[in-house]
């Protein structure tokens, strides 16, 4: 079994196709929406974590690209500049997945990256600018 | 007594800043507080110290020093009688986002001189409105090539990390200062003076924000998320110096400070100021109350206290770091020193009122904004801090061990901060 972080973009000529349902239908993968959002100019753009057996997997991708939609590799990487954090905790007020935490006894913020969805809300609640998200 | 008036109150202590023995003020249900004649008679020995024996025990190196939250635990376990005989000195910390902060910096005389007029810093606008080569660098001005990326508190951050800042001057030209414009790099060495003077910061409690709205909003409390999506508070609360101190009995101008990683002075009371509001059992305020303003050498200030930033969509604002140490005089000192998160209280605001007086949700003790949610109309709403509580510590340790080493001894205010007072609203009017 086979699983993939994907970043899905939907052109505006894709949104209002269900092509995610479909491949879901069609592949049998499991899919795992972990964010999903409609930018201006009405392009879509999903977080998603796919699984499946390997060839279902490559072949539901493989359909989703078809169907006009641009497909690439989650970079599931946030970073945070620790030395200069003060641990405020304003980032924390945007992080719903708690992903970044911030508590007793230490009030020291806490960032866990398995839990991060690179919705990327935090780099712009970051007072000091500390955090970058690739999405 | 209650309900009485509590002008003799505050008249008698603020003459002396300390309250009259065998009388304890006790906070009053409506808001105010009043004196009531403590049963002392049957103690034997109420704790009473005073001012000048607590610093003569700090230059022995014998003071006990405790930081406002282990005060806290001191009082809870033991009461205040027995911290009161204890404890000489509580040292308190806070390092929030204050935007009411700036510096006065003065450049020196360039050839020919000039008497700047407008001046710019890494291209954000200082206030050249006083003597020729003096200018107020706001905290929250922005800079007109960046906007709010960069702004008054970045060019002060940038000035304590040593860094060199570009200056720009215009004037007309008078005859005794010909200079027109001048473009040069100046940093702290090379500035005559440069001290920071925040006109109203270590706000006593701050609102808790929240937003019932359907969109997002960019506030200075931070991104408030729609339809009551996070609630976010900004006070250093067991911490915060006005909180451990609530009527101002031993915090007035002159009290020397910690204040940006340097020691710094109580000027004033902060504008804003407005101590007559409703007050919790403890004596603390239920929302914003008493303000400092503070004044403090720049150029022995570090920027793990003093902090450039910005909220998103709002603008520019300086984290500013400060700890005020308060002495223990007697039971009652103990005892608001020893005030616990649980027993300070604010109003959660809605932040999408977009009017003066906003009709508070609810009140909530800073022990249920700590524990990271709260219940709002029968919903957990998600709370977040804009204080760092971790860096009040620090600062309240760093005060501590100052005092302990003998370097830091406490003052007398020279001057009590008001106890009494409101604030004005502005109206518009039709005519002057």
């Amino acid at each position: 079994v086979a699983k993939k972080r994907l970043v899905l973009t939907f052109p505006p000529e894709v949104v209002e196709r269900p092509v995610v349902s479909l491949m879901i239908k069609e592949y049998d993968v499991v899919t795992n929406i972990l964010r999903a959002e409609v930018h201006e100019g009405e392009i879509g753009r999903m977080l998603v974590e796919l699984e499946g057996r390997g060839g279902d997997l490559r072949e539901g991708v493989r359909f989703l690209v078809e169907q006009g939609v641009e497909v690439e590799d989650a970079i599931t990487d946030i970073r945070l500049d620790d030395d200069a954090c003060t641990s405020c905790g304003a980032c924390t007020a945007v992080c719903l997945p708690g992903a970044l935490s911030i508590g007793p006894p230490g009030w020291e913020l806490e960032l866990d990256k398995e839990r991060c969805i690179l919705c990327g809300f935090c780099v712009d609640a970051c007072p000091i600018r500390l955090i970058t998200v690739k999405f | 007594l209650r309900g009485v008036p509590d002008e003799a109150g505050v008249a008698r202590r603020g003459r002396s800043g300390v309250a009259p023995r065998k009388k304890a003020f006790r906070p009053h249900r409506d808001g105010g507080f009043f004196i009531c004649f403590a049963p002392r008679a049957r103690e034997v020995r109420a704790v009473s110290k005073t001012l000048e024996e607590i610093n003569s025990r700090i230059e022995k190196g014998e003071a006990v020093v405790l930081s406002a939250d282990e005060m806290t635990e001191l009082v809870r376990s033991e009461g205040a009688k027995s911290a009161a005989k204890k404890v000489d000195v509580v040292t308190t910390g806070t390092f929030g986002p204050m935007c009411s902060s700036g510096a006065f910096l003065n450049f020196g005389h360039a050839d020919p001189p000039i008497r700047m007029s407008e001046v710019w810093l890494n291209n954000v606008p200082a206030c050249a409105g006083i003597a020729a080569v003096d200018v107020y660098v706001g905290a929250t001005a922005t800079s007109v090539s960046e906007g709010i990326s960069y702004g008054g508190a970045h060019v002060i951050q940038d000035l304590v990390d040593g860094k060199r800042v570009k200056l720009v001057a215009r004037s007309p030209g008078t005859d005794c200062y010909p200079g027109k414009s001048i473009e040069t790099w100046v940093d702290k060495e090379t500035i005559n003076q440069a001290f920071l003077f925040n006109p109203r910061n270590a706000y006593q409690n701050y609102a808790c924000a929240t937003n019932t709205s359907e969109r997002t909003m960019y506030t200075y409390m931070g991104i408030l998320l729609p339809s009551c999506g996070n609630a976010t508070y900004s006070s250093a609360g067991q911490l915060s110096p006005l909180l451990n101190d609530p009527y101002y009995r031993t915090i007035g101008a002159g009290t020397r400070i910690f204040l940006g990683g340097s020691t710094g002075l109580v000027a004033w009371h902060g504008t804003q100021h407005s101590p007559s509001v409703e007050r919790s059992p403890s004596g603390t305020p239920k929302g914003p109350a008493g303000t400092l303003a503070v004044i403090g050498d720049l150029k022995r200030m570090d920027s793990r206290f003093l902090r450039g930033a910005r909220f998103h969509r709002y603008g520019v604002t300086l984290y500013v770091g400060i700890g005020i140490p308060i002495p223990v005089l007697d039971e009652d000192m103990a005892a608001f020193t020893g005030v616990s998160d649980s027993e300070i209280v604010t109003k959660v605001l809605d932040y999408s009122e977009p009017v003066r007086a906003r009709e508070p949700l609810r009140e909530v003790s800073y022990a249920e904004l700590r524990s990271g949610t709260i219940d709002l109309d029968r919903r957990k709403v998600h709370t977040a801090p804009l204080s760092s509580y971790s860096v009040a510590r620090r600062i309240a340790d760093t005060l501590k061990g100052w005092i302990q080493e003998g370097g830091f001894l406490l003052s007398r205010p020279v001057e009590p901060l008001p106890g009494e007072g409101g604030m004005n609203p502005l109206e518009e009017r039709e005519e002057g």
